[in-house]
């Protein structure tokens, strides 16, 4: 179970008085969310791996700097978020990536895929390790800005606000990346969403739309 | 008010994530009802969501939090300030 907010700063006021042995228990349940974060956007998982200890090694520097306004958890994923960014822009493979970003704001196309032969997706296709490492790889190849957004709200689950708060931008920019993300991965993985059934005996699918 | 399939897209992540306001819901699902096309959409969508939340789709590193905590033990047992 995780601690609740009264807990963790009964904890962080311990730890600032000196019973710093305790910042192993602070952080515990958020070492995945940590890593998690750095791993989907550095795209590395040695490079994550360090990042994610200087973050823990930061938050416990910094702990006096955490006012309590925001969940701990808020201010932990902001910090690993930052470190993820600095790292993303000083790999010089990401050059080609921030020019590619920006024509992908301008000229993206954000329309799902139409899929025709598409049946309502039985569980074990999910179940498939397959189809992990294909969401995994969809998510790898969506531009950082994107990408963001949808790790913060979609796998580590935080809400809007919390997302925003951490990005550095407002609910609305949250919004409208969020839903281009999830077309884009959508459009990514529709064929292999895709179950075997028979492709659909129209010849247009577009009798379909209405 | 009959939607267009274009438009009910544009609306499928507020969609999931129940942020569309009374009327526009109303019409939005008034539509999947009858279009198999958006409702193959929307549920290929909400499927890749599950798939993200999943924690089998990310794994951590054998020894993860090991490492970290070795780390981590040291610093605090140097007892660094904490500054600002």
């Amino acid at each position: 179970m995780p601690p609740t907010v009264e807990q963790e700063k009964e904890l962080i006021a311990r730890i600032l008085a000196g019973e710093t042995n305790l910042f192993h228990d602070l952080i515990r349940p958020y070492e995945r969310m940590v890593y998690l974060t750095i791993l989907t956007m550095v795209r590395n998982e040695g490079e994550a791996e360090d990042a994610a200890q200087e973050v823990m090694i930061n938050g416990f520097r910094h702990l006096k700097s955490f006012r309590g306004d925001a969940k701990f958890s808020t201010w932990l994923v902001t910090i690993a978020m930052n470190e993820a960014r600095q790292r993303l822009r000083r790999s010089k493979a990401n050059v080609q990536e921030s020019l590619d970003e920006e024509k992908e704001e301008r000229e993206g196309d954000f329309t799902p895929a139409v899929l025709t032969d598409w049946r309502e997706i039985p569980s074990e296709a999910l179940e498939k390790k397959e189809m992990r490492q294909k969401l995994r790889e969809a998510v790898e190849q969506l531009p950082p800005i994107y990408r963001e957004v949808l790790v913060l709200r979609d796998l580590e689950e935080l809400n809007q606000e919390e997302t925003a708060k951490a990005l550095g931008i407002n609910i609305t920019l949250v919004k409208v990346r969020l839903h281009r993300a999830r077309m884009m991965l959508q459009k990514m993985l529709a064929p292999y969403l895709k179950t075997a059934a028979p492709p659909a005996k129209t010849g247009l699918f577009g009798r379909m739309f209405q | 008010m009959k939607l267009e399939c274009k438009h009910v897209w544009e609306h499928i992540s507020e969609y999931l994530d129940k942020q569309l306001d009374t009327a526009l819901l109303q019409d939005i699902e008034n539509h999947l009802e009858n279009c198999e096309v958006c409702s193959a959409i929307l549920d290929s969508t909400r499927n890749i969501l599950v798939l993200t939340a999943d924690n089998r789709t990310y794994e951590l590193p054998v020894g993860y939090s090991e490492r970290l905590h070795q780390r981590l033990e040291k610093i605090l047992r140097e007892g660094e300030p904490l500054t600002h």
